[in-house]
C-alpha cells in the first residue's frame, strides 16, 4: 500500500534541463508534484514557496548545493491496523522536489519558515547580481 | 466495502452554498476518509488557512467544509514558477452512515483539516456472540 502512494510524488525535477526553467505545465493548476512550488524574485531575493500540509519543521529538509534547491522530507501514514479506509487522495511516503536556481545566491542567507502547511523560503542573491543605485552627483 | 462518502467529481443533489462573490478561485481539497468502528475520520489537507476562516456544516447527511485562505499573491506578483493558485478550498461529502451530529469535532494542525464524525451507538458494529447449543 505505501508503495502505492509513494509513487505519487513524484520525484526530482520539474526544471532541471536549464533555461527556460519555467512554464513546462500549465499555471493555476493543482500539480501532482509534491511538493507543488511557486517561485518568483524581486531586486534582492529569490522566494519559493510550497505546500506541505501535514509536515512539520522535523518532517523537512530544505538545502542549497550550489545553484540547486532541494527540498525533501516524508509524510507519515494517518493509517494503522484499526482503520477502514474509504478514499485516499493524500500521499504519503518520501518525497524529494530539486530545482536549478536561474540565479547565483547566498547559501548562507537562505532562510526558510513553515506555518499552517505552507513552506517559504527566501534566498538572497549575490551581492554582485543585485542591482545597485548609482547616485549622481553634480559635478563641480 | 460499503462506500460512505459520495463521489464528489458528481455532486448531483448536493446542496451548495451560494457562490463566492469575488472572483478568487476555490480548490478541493484532497482528502482521506477512513473509519473506525466508533467513528469515521476526514483528513483535508487545506493549508495556509485563517484559523477562525474554517466552516463544517452537516446538514441532511452532507458534510460540507469550508476554508478560508489567507490571500499571499499580490496581482502584481510576477512568476518564475507557478505550480499552485492559493484560493479557498470547499468540498462536500454524502455520509450515508448515522452520525452523531452534535458531536462532530474538528481540529486543524500543520495545514490538515482532521474532522471526526462520531457513530451514534446504534450504527456501530457489534459483535454478536454465538452460543452453541
Amino acid at each position: 500500500m505505501n508503495a502505492t502512494f509513494a509513487r505519487a510524488w513524484s520525484p526530482i525535477g520539474v526544471f532541471g534541463d536549464g533555461w527556460p526553467w519555467i512554464a513546462l505545465e500549465p499555471t493555476s493548476s493543482r500539480t501532482t508534484l509534491f511538493p507543488a512550488l511557486n517561485v518568483w524574485a524581486d531586486d534582492a531575493a529569490l522566494h519559493v514557496e510550497a505546500e506541505v500540509p501535514g509536515l512539520g519543521l522535523q518532517d523537512i529538509d530544505v538545502s542549497v548545493m550550489g545553484d540547486e534547491l532541494t527540498i525533501s522530507g516524508e509524510r507519515a501514514d494517518v493509517v494503522d491496523a484499526t482503520v477502514t479506509q474509504h478514499r485516499r487522495e493524500r500521499g504519503v511516503g518520501k518525497f524529494s522536489r530539486t530545482v536549478h536556481l536561474p540565479v547565483a545566491v547566498e547559501p548562507g542567507r537562505v532562510e526558510a519558515s513553515l506555518k499552517d502547511g505552507v513552506l517559504s523560503i527566501t534566498l538572497p542573491k549575490a551581492e554582485a547580481l543585485r542591482p545597485r543605485k548609482i547616485e549622481v552627483r553634480n559635478a563641480r | 466495502m460499503t462506500r460512505h462518502a459520495s463521489n464528489p467529481d458528481n455532486p448531483g443533489s448536493t446542496p451548495q452554498a451560494a457562490e463566492p462573490t469575488r472572483g478568487a478561485r476555490t480548490y478541493r481539497p484532497n482528502v482521506d476518509v477512513l473509519e473506525r468502528a466508533d467513528e469515521i475520520l476526514l483528513f483535508a489537507d487545506m493549508p495556509g488557512v485563517a484559523h477562525d476562516g474554517i466552516d463544517i456544516r452537516f446538514e441532511h447527511g452532507t458534510l460540507t467544509i469550508h476554508a478560508s485562505v489567507r490571500p499571499r499573491e499580490p496581482a502584481d506578483r510576477d512568476y518564475l514558477l507557478h505550480e499552485y493558485g492559493v484560493g479557498d478550498f470547499r468540498r462536500s461529502f454524502d455520509v450515508s452512515e448515522a452520525v452523531d451530529a452534535s458531536r462532530i469535532s474538528a481540529e486543524y494542525v500543520e495545514g490538515v483539516l482532521t474532522v471526526h464524525l462520531p457513530r451514534t451507538a446504534e450504527s456501530q458494529p457489534r459483535k454478536i456472540p454465538v452460543r452453541v447449543a
